[in-house]
């Protein structure tokens, strides 16, 4: 493949030639590979979707209907002269890792991805490859998640403490995916409801539908405008921060839930009580892990901090370059952490 | 130690100074004395690391991380340039400790462990600082770190310190201040001396606290008969509460710090007075002319401490004072202004102190003739008019109502901004600290730097911009592309020898972003150098 690449990246994203069709694009195209259902990965106007058969209620809620296919982890399916398969990546219901085998060459594009546990969806598989096209939304030896059963457990503590003085415990955290891995975690920590921003709903009811154990939740629309919830746990998008609807909580702590929260002035500029480090995506020791596992030749690195992670390969001697991808891409704080 | 870094992690998160002082409460309360010195010591600003007291240098620190965690210097350097903080980038690089150590105390931490370690030689230093990162969990660790960088800064006032102090011990505020003046020891017997009950003549130290006037936000006719109000000119110096009780004089700035002996002019002429007193009012330089010098005048004088001839010629300051509080022991702050004044005018009358002068009252028939004298402020030097009423006790603290400060419209200039720079603390991620420059000839010449003023959409729309726009680096400052144009405001503009555009202004701050302008039609320098003083 020295003359011809298996993927490559133009104005419309990642692109398989010999397949001919994109990975994630970011405008319409005929053919889209979608990893799963974050908006920066999923987007309207493809022609047609392929997807894995457990992100497919998660793309149909997010997209609305249009032509998808849908595959089972590891099932095979051709596209041009391309084999491909979708195999899980750990980062929420339904996401996967793109394998693509052309001419013996196997190239595998990550999409986000996680190594830690996580009880509401599968986990990461390594599957070793020629190529291996890695996310670095994290990628500096700074970013090193805590034990999530750990950050839970000071959630839980943090639901206490507001009780103690009569506030409200908000926690912003994204809707799909990070909502849902809380409310699984919570349900092994804590034994209290928790309270659900409307924007929450639709994704919490799909993770349930696909039988993900949770804790029991309720609609914050559905207690009476002046119900008290002093003590209780509120989950809301990070939209809602700064919002006329946070007034109806009265005292209240806010709090947020994301891979940022490891620096403090991420959470001081925001003016949050708490951040609690919980991550959908591969800490530093997971990226280096991971790509040494795949026992890849070639790294490609894509969004994020990709200058010092392909640097440092390179260093140590490994073929390591970067993807540009569009600046619209760069979500320092976007949905899908 | 563990008690300590919670401590500082509940500072750290907390906005109100009411938490802070129930945190710091909650310390004080169960430390034991000689960790509370240190605490003290510590939390007042004082720093274990000094250039007598060699611990570690940030070059130090960096390459001791790189080695402990196996990552080359520049990823450090990466690192550090993500947290914006020396202390937490290497705090987020050592490993957490696989087994739990027994705590050890502030007191241990710093007396036995880091003190006896300062100035040996580097891999001396390195071995005990390593050892102390081996068995210090995260919330420690970082609080260590931040010794060995400089001071705490966690944000707690001295104010509120001494007011936590003063709370669990039962003492009157001002005495715990007068108690933490001057040089002390972090020890026990310095928190034995802080506690003592028997009052050694402590008290006549004891300053009032200040009555803060609120800015008018509303028209100002709304405060009905201008016969009810005292109007004086708002001078730009710094707020002076003058105590002379049983012949000894003490000076009080508003940041509660003691300013005996750096304005002898003052003290000399409070010693003509004759009966004990308490005065409020405003330390200015100023000459013989009309006019008060600029602050910047009186900047020289503020930290200096016996100060020698000829900053005194050069320097001369004055008091005006605008309110007296006690007379003869009696408490006067529950008389109406109106009384206090007249007694205040009786008493300066029967003396004639040279350096101590009555605020004089500026007499307008209607709020109408008022405005119009305000227009003088800027070429009076003062900021604009005090409005107060005439009626009013002396309260403490910023109480809306009787005390207004009616300031006159800022000065505005169009700037370009050319150069920026991460902010610290909650800022520290993104850059917020500009610098802004007006245009002498075809050169962009720096003339003031802002933090302030844009919502925190436009900061991160312009931070974004600025990553994208970077033309050079300088350490941590960063040249833009010459694009962006603010209006600034500012109180005033200064001659200055110090600064390359040959003025200072006074309290620039961004008032919005021009994007109707392009980078040509901002400002020229000359313009602002014909409004100096």
């Amino acid at each position: 493949m020295s003359d011809r690449e298996l993927i490559v990246v133009n104005k419309n994203g990642m692109y398989c030639p010999a397949g001919d069709f994109y990975i994630d694009p970011w405008a319409p195209v005929e053919r889209a590979v979608i990893t799963h259902g974050h908006s920066d990965h999923s987007r309207v106007g493809m022609g047609e979707y392929y997807a894995t058969r457990a992100g497919l209620p998660i793309l149909q809620w997010r997209l609305g209907e249009q032509n998808f296919h849908s595959y089972d982890y590891g099932e095979s399916f051709t596209l041009g002269s391309a084999i491909i398969s979708f195999h899980p990546a750990g980062h929420v219901l339904g996401s996967a890792q793109v394998r693509i085998e052309h001419d013996g060459h196997v190239c595998v594009v990550s999409g986000d991805y996680k190594r830690q546990p996580d009880p509401s969806c599968a986990p990461f598989e390594v599957i070793r490859c020629d190529t291996f096209i890695t996310e670095a939304t994290f990628a500096l030896p700074i970013y090193r998640w805590p034990d999530t059963a750990l950050v839970a457990r000071d959630i839980v503590a943090w639901v206490d403490e507001c009780k103690q003085n009569g506030e409200a415990a908000i926690l912003y955290c994204y809707a799909l995916g990070k909502a849902q891995r809380l409310l699984a975690e919570l349900a092994r920590t804590s034994a209290d409801a928790v309270y659900l921003h409307g924007a929450m709903l639709r994704g919490v009811d799909i993770y349930r539908a696909a039988g993900i154990d949770m804790i029991e939740t309720h609609a914050v629309i559905d207690e009476a405008r002046t119900g008290n919830f002093a003590g209780k746990l509120i989950l809301a998008p990070p939209s809602a921060a700064g919002s006329p609807w946070l007034r109806r909580f009265r005292k209240a702590q806010q709090g947020f839930a994301s891979g940022w929260m490891s620096i403090r002035g991420n959470r001081r500029r925001r003016n949050l009580d708490r951040g609690f480090v919980i991550s959908d995506h591969a800490d530093w020791p997971a990226l280096l892990r991971t790509i040494n596992e795949t026992g890849a030749k070639k790294i490609i690195a894509t969004h994020g901090n990709t200058d010092a992670l392909v640097r440092l390969l390179n260093e140590q001697g490994t073929n390591a370059s970067i993807f540009q991808t569009s600046n619209l891409l760069q979500t320092e704080s976007g949905e899908d952490d | 130690m563990q008690r300590f870094a919670q401590l500082y992690q509940r500072l750290e998160r907390s906005t109100a100074a009411n938490d802070k002082l129930a945190a710091l409460m909650a310390y004080l309360n169960t430390a034991e004395d000689n960790d509370m010195a240190w605490a003290i010591w510590l939390l007042n600003g004082g720093k274990l690391s000094t250039a007598k007291n060699k611990l570690a240098t940030t070059r130090e620190l960096r390459e001791w991380i790189a080695t402990e965690s196996h990552i080359p210097l520049w990823l450090v350097e990466e690192c550090y340039e993500q947290v914006g903080d020396l202390a937490e980038t290497v705090t987020l690089l050592f490993d957490e400790p696989t087994r739990k150590y027994a705590d050890r105390s502030l007191t241990e931490w710093i007396e036995n462990i880091l003190l006896p370690s300062a100035n040996r030689d580097e891999s001396a230093r390195r071995e005990v600082i390593v050892a102390a990162w081996r068995e210090l969990d995260f919330s420690q660790r970082f609080v260590f770190n931040k010794f060995l960088l400089g001071n705490l800064r966690v944000g707690v006032s001295r104010g509120v310190l001494q007011k936590a102090l003063a709370s669990i011990f039962d003492l009157d505020v001002s005495i715990i201040a007068q108690r933490m003046l001057g040089a002390w020891e972090p020890t026990s017997a310095f928190v034995a001396t802080l506690r003592d009950e028997s009052s050694t003549g402590m008290e006549t130290s004891a300053a009032y606290p200040f009555y803060l006037a609120s800015p008018i936000g509303k028209n100002i006719e709304t405060l009905g008969p201008i016969s009810d109000w005292l109007l004086e000119w708002k001078w730009d110096g710094i707020r002076l509460q003058l105590i002379l009780r049983e012949q000894q004089t003490v000076l009080w700035s508003r940041g509660e710090e003691r300013m005996d002996e750096r304005f002898p002019e003052i003290e000399n002429s409070a010693a003509m007075l004759p009966v004990d007193c308490v005065i409020d009012g405003e330390l200015l330089a100023w000459g013989d002319g009309d006019n008060p010098h600029p602050f910047s005048v009186l900047q020289t004088r503020i930290q200096r401490r016996k100060p020698g001839a000829k900053t005194l010629s050069t320097a001369p300051v004055h008091m005006l004072a605008y309110d007296l509080l006690e007379l003869n022991g009696e408490d006067l702050r529950q008389q109406p202004l109106s009384i206090r004044r007249e007694r205040l005018i009786e008493l300066l009358a029967s003396c004639n102190p040279p350096a101590i002068q009555i605020s004089p009252e500026v007499v307008a028939a209607s709020w109408q003739q008022a405005t119009e004298l305000r227009t003088q402020s800027r070429e009076r030097g003062v900021e604009g008019l005090m409005v107060k009423r005439r009626s009013s006790f002396y309260l403490h603290g910023r109480k809306r109502g009787d005390w207004w400060k009616w300031k006159v419209d800022p000065l505005t200039i169009d700037a370009v901004l050319i150069y920026a720079q991460s902010g610290s603390g909650r800022r520290s991620t993104l850059f917020t600290d500009y610098t802004f420059g007006v245009w002498d000839n075809e050169q962009l010449v720096p003339i003031a730097k802002a933090y302030s003023g844009l919502t925190d959409d436009e900061i991160l729309q312009l931070d974004r911009w600025i990553r994208a726009n970077t033309t050079e680096r300088f350490g941590p400052v960063r040249a833009v592309n010459v694009e962006h144009v603010f209006e600034l405001a500012f109180e005033g503009v200064n001659k200055s020898s110090r600064h390359k555009s040959g003025i200072a202004v006074r309290f620039p701050r961004i008032l919005r972003w021009r994007h109707d302008k392009n980078a040509a039609q901002a400002d020229h320098l000359k313009t602002l150098a014909a409004l100096a003083r």
